[in-house]
């Protein structure tokens, strides 16, 4: 048995088919997938993200560890409850883990790191920050709830607490606010409006089931993958883990090389980057739409006229664009166009830069 | 509870083969497997005129999540294939065992489907695999 977030019961209850991952029982649909992505990409949607872990950050000198810790730059942060994604490195430049880390004070950061990385990562951040005096939290009371699509902030609006309403939908987008037991962040992973959603656990599944009443749709880590890839963004483990940088992984605009006063920066891998840059990239991180039938999976061999064959890393079936879609790793010098071999066969591709769809609409020509 | 019609035979590879009068055998996979794969976008079949072995991998099925491979059942020849899949693939998905079909072969042995798992057999099957 799995650990069970606090809506397993709700899942099973509405009819979630369970399913392993990493270590957790969640549901990968309730019914249809494709369902679940449409609703979320012309009306609302909602997410358990619970298995995901939060990590509280407290003690003066935070920021400076966090300035260390990771590759993005938390000095950009001046806002309470402003959000940034950043990866976490190795000191070879390897992609520990991607995150999101959001500014409350001077004082305190919360960090939400993946689920699948969670003990490593507490290793990790608990080692780095003893030097600095960082106090490092693990908040497993907590439940995590992602709304998305364009109707969902209006929607979730509705059922939040009266207090917190007006708050939660004056945010403007990367931006989180704490009120109460809550926290509410204009944050996603997606590629649509809405909210992250960060609550007691004990208050989750009546949440949950206020948010269904209103018309919310329940949606399982399958769509949840589709949508993120239409949405052009890296899930860690399949487009990015330890063996790759940021740099060959389409992350280059998280590295912060500079502070605000122009001085190189100095953090975990940042070595290992500038090398790897001076050296030059030897393969590049691209979008694929493909252009004959079938579906585009991960670990599929890229072709590349006078090239080295280059990796897939992520594929499906985009339910928005009716095509399939992937995304993978291929020499810098490929052009737009290379095939893809899937069962034997070369199939052509389209090379492109991500996202694949925004906002309900697409974003690359069919 | 998964739909198990009474009349067809059926494979632990969960496809289902149904006798016509003609001595063609119609196929495709079962309302299980529908289930279990989830929304399918995607029908790879074999070509008509292939000569196949049971066991051997002549057709992909792929849902939003997943390729799974579909076997021959039995020795046969691929005599005509379900083309109104290649546009509308989620005919497994509503009609598993009409308008979902996947191909109709020829036996090499006429008797080789009658051998196959009968309703009652196959309902036992999807319960210890519960």
């Amino acid at each position: 048995m799995g650990n069970k977030t606090p809506l397993f019961e709700s899942h099973v209850e509405s009819g979630g088919r369970m399913v392993d991952f990493g270590g957790w029982d969640m549901p990968v649909h309730y019914g249809s997938q494709l369902e679940e992505h449409h609703a979320v990409r012309r009306s609302a949607g909602m997410f358990d993200v619970s298995h995901m872990t939060v990590v509280d950050l407290t003690g003066s000198r935070s920021g400076e560890f966090l300035q260390r810790l990771l590759a993005n730059d938390v000095a950009k942060l001046k806002t309470r409850g402003k959000a940034l994604y950043s990866c976490m490195l190795a000191e070879d430049g390897g992609i520990l883990d991607d995150l999101i880390v959001y500014f409350f004070d001077d004082n305190n950061y919360r960090m939400v790191v993946n689920a699948a990385t969670r003990e490593k990562d507490l290793e990790w951040i608990k080692e780095k920050a003893a030097s600095f005096e960082v106090e490092v939290n693990e908040r497993d009371d907590l439940a995590m709830i992602a709304v998305q699509g364009p109707r969902a902030r209006e929607t979730a609006a509705a059922v939040l607490p009266a207090h917190l309403r007006e708050q939660a939908l004056a945010l403007r987008p990367f931006a989180g606010a704490a009120c109460d037991d809550y926290f509410i962040a204009r944050t996603g992973y997606t590629g649509e409006d809405g909210w992250e959603i960060i609550l007691p656990a004990g208050l989750a599944s009546k949440f949950w089931a206020s948010l269904a009443k209103a018309g919310v749709v329940a949606c399982g880590l399958g769509a949840r993958d589709t949508l993120r890839l239409e949405a052009g963004m890296n899930l860690y483990g399949t487009d990015m883990d330890e063996s790759t940088s940021p740099l060959e992984s389409g992350l280059g605009w998280t590295i912060a090389w500079q502070d605000s006063e122009g001085g190189d920066r100095q953090f975990i891998g940042s070595a290992a980057l500038r090398e790897q840059k001076a050296a030059g990239i030897a393969r590049k991180f691209v979008g694929l739409v493909l252009q004959d039938r079938g579906v585009l999976r991960g670990h599929q061999r890229i072709l590349v006229d006078g090239e080295d064959d280059g990796i897939t890393t992520s594929g499906t079936y985009s339910p928005t664009l009716e095509c399939s879609i992937g995304m993978g790793r291929v020499p810098a010098a490929t052009g737009s166009n290379c095939r893809v071999e899937i069962r034997g066969r070369r199939l052509a591709a389209r090379v492109v830069k991500p996202p694949f769809v925004r906002n309900g609409k697409a974003c690359i020509e069919l | 509870m998964s739909e198990v019609p009474g009349d067809l035979r059926y494979t632990k590879d969960h496809e289902w083969l149904r006798q016509m009068e003609d001595g063609t055998v119609l196929t495709g996979i079962t309302d299980h497997a529908q289930d279990a794969l989830g929304d399918l976008v995607f029908v790879e079949v074999p070509t008509v005129g292939d000569k196949l072995l049971a066991g051997d991998a002549c057709a992909v099925v792929e849902s939003v999540k997943a390729a799974s491979d579909v076997y021959c059942p039995i020795d046969a020849e691929i005599t005509e294939v379900n083309d109104a899949l290649a546009d509308s693939p989620e005919l497994i998905n509503s009609d598993p065992y009409g308008e979902g079909w996947l191909m109709r072969i020829q036996p090499e042995d006429a008797e080789a489907v009658e051998a196959l798992m009968s309703a009652e057999e196959y309902e036992e099957l999807l319960q210890d695999e519960d």
